[in-house]
């Protein structure tokens, strides 16, 4: 292992879903404290700690973190990223050993989404009786549901749709098959926030909420706290036999905002992103996707999981309805992809959710994953995106022969 | 003739009603609202476009559970102008996946929102499916 790699020493998330009587920071806690077992360290040993969660921007996570687990006076950074916000805290402990300020850190995300209901969309009222134009449109009224739509399920059924539109094979069905594979595979995690199968009757049978995405093909929104101790490789070198074993290299860590695209500022462009991140991710790690064993992507709706194929490079540009058709992503295909159970199913804590698949991958690659676990997995690749936008791609890759 | 307001300062009620963009003058990139410089090319200065009335839908959904105070159902839709991206409601159209679809051809019209107090009118735009769909 060479000094200036980047490793993974222990990684951690609670269970996904309900949680009435614990708050954020006795959800991030739960999940620290059991990363910091995992990896056998203690917080003393932590060189920096950044914390994420998005609906608590500024409530400063971490720093409360520390009063409930210690404190030890090393640099906090509370980081909101939108969806990107749990791999934006692993990369900026993952910066943080790079420039080699620290050799060891904490990255946590944690939400409380039980009951939000519907995201995105409806920000406005009309505040007068008379029209007044406000805002960078002039418009004197809200835009939701006016001029277009602004909510989450609505944005990302559009996006899919996009793809419809370019390459064609799409089709409600086709995305509801999608949501029933990812269903399916989370019947093998205890963490997930819904671990029953679906049929595709059922869900295509389900509440529509913006065509083509019915409820269960929509991201489950609950509470979950996922966490990662980083380590730089010459830490790793002088710790024990037992932590370098389970150690998983992370060989590629990368964020991407969106460049300029024709349409982004009418729909939110999260192909191009995830191309580039995708694209110096395997640049990074000196893997192809032909050399992943398994991919948890951000599968946010239906309707994204298929634009991913696409965009993470896991078919031929445009082959992303075959990928699905040849049966590639299922758990017993060539590549599977969310075998956690994805979003939809596993559910979509915010800001734990880049580190909580991150968890799925190593779990894997560790051998650790029990009834689900996709045998010989030696290298696996992690993708978020957040809306506005930004995209976190992280491959790690097992180090035990 | 009742007063009127566009619901939208990109959108020029007279006849026929047209949107407009701000273009770049070095690269011609186009924006709905003020840009400091151009978020393709960093060029600090624009002239404003008038957009084509017909245009093709390139992706919509048919929202059926929105935000409070958001009548459903209704069809979002992204539209291409003549190469400009613009998203819009979809109107005078059952809002069914069988009366929608990608490709249709649509043009720009306008609906009424309402009247307020000074009974003035807002008038917003949609787009409507042209014959032959």
């Amino acid at each position: 292992m060479a000094n200036d790699d980047l490793y993974l020493l222990g990684v951690s998330m609670t269970k996904f879903g309900k949680h009435p009587d614990l708050d954020l920071i006795d959800l991030a806690a739960e999940a620290s404290m059991a990363a910091l077992r995992d990896a056998q360290v203690a917080v003393a040993d932590l060189g920096v700690l950044a914390a994420g969660c998005l609906m608590q921007a500024g409530a400063g996570i971490g720093q409360q973190l520390q009063k409930q687990i210690g404190q030890t006076g090393i640099p906090v950074y509370n980081v909101a990223n939108a969806c990107a916000t749990g791999a934006t805290a692993l990369r900026t402990v993952a910066m943080a050993i790079k420039a080699g300020e620290c050799d060891l850190g904490l990255a946590v995300g944690v939400e409380k989404l039980s009951g939000a209901g519907l995201l995105g969309g409806g920000g406005r009222r009309e505040a007068s009786d008379t029209w007044t134009p406000q805002g960078r449109f002039g418009a004197v009224g809200p835009l939701d549901g006016r001029v277009g739509t602004e909510s989450m399920p609505g944005v990302f059924a559009q996006v899919g749709m996009a793809y419809g539109h370019t390459y064609g094979g799409t089709s409600f069905e086709l995305f509801a098959r999608i949501s029933e594979k990812n269903h399916a595979h989370s019947t093998l995690n205890p963490l997930a926030a819904y671990s029953k199968a679906m049929s595709l009757e059922q869900i295509m049978g389900d509440v529509m909420v913006a065509y083509p995405n019915t409820r269960p093909m929509c991201s489950a929104n609950c509470d979950g706290a996922a966490a990662a101790v980083l380590v730089s490789g010459s830490r790793l070198a002088r710790l024990d036999p037992d932590q370098r074993r389970r150690a998983v290299k992370i060989s590629a860590s990368v964020l991407t905002s969106d460049p300029w695209t024709e349409s982004c500022q009418i729909l939110p462009d999260v192909n191009t992103l995830t191309q580039r991140a995708a694209a110096t991710a395997y640049e990074q790690a000196g893997w192809g996707p032909e050399d992943l064993d398994l991919v948890e992507l951000h599968d946010c709706f239906a309707t994204a999981e298929l634009v991913h194929y696409d965009n993470l490079g896991l078919c031929e540009r445009g082959g992303a309805v075959d990928f699905f058709e040849s049966g590639a992503p299922f758990r017993d295909g060539r590549l599977p992809v969310n075998v956690s159970g994805g979003l939809e199913s596993k559910g979509h804590p915010i800001a734990a959710t880049g580190i909580a698949n991150v968890y799925e991958v190593a779990t894997h690659l560790r051998g650790e994953a029990g009834a689900r676990q996709i045998e010989g997995a030696r290298v696996g690749l992690a993708h978020v995106i957040g809306l506005g936008s930004a995209c976190g791609v992280h491959i790690l890759e097992a180090v035990a022969p | 003739m009742a007063q009127q307001v566009a619901y939208v300062d990109y959108l020029r009620l007279g006849d026929p009603p047209q949107l407009v963009a701000q273009a770049c003058d070095a690269c011609g990139a186009r924006f709905f609202d003020r840009r400091n410089a151009c978020a393709a090319c960093s060029a600090t200065s624009f002239h404003e476009v008038a957009l084509e009335r017909q245009g093709t839908v390139v992706s919509f959904t048919i929202v059926t559970f929105a935000a409070p105070g958001v009548a459903v159902p209704y069809v979002a839709a992204v539209v291409d102008l003549g190469g400009t991206s613009v998203r819009g409601i979809v109107v005078d159209v059952e809002p069914t996946p069988e009366a929608v679809h990608l490709g249709m051809a649509v043009e720009l019209t306008t609906v009424v929102v309402g009247v307020d107090a000074a009974g003035t009118e807002a008038i917003n735009y949609g787009f409507r499916p042209l014959g032959g769909n």
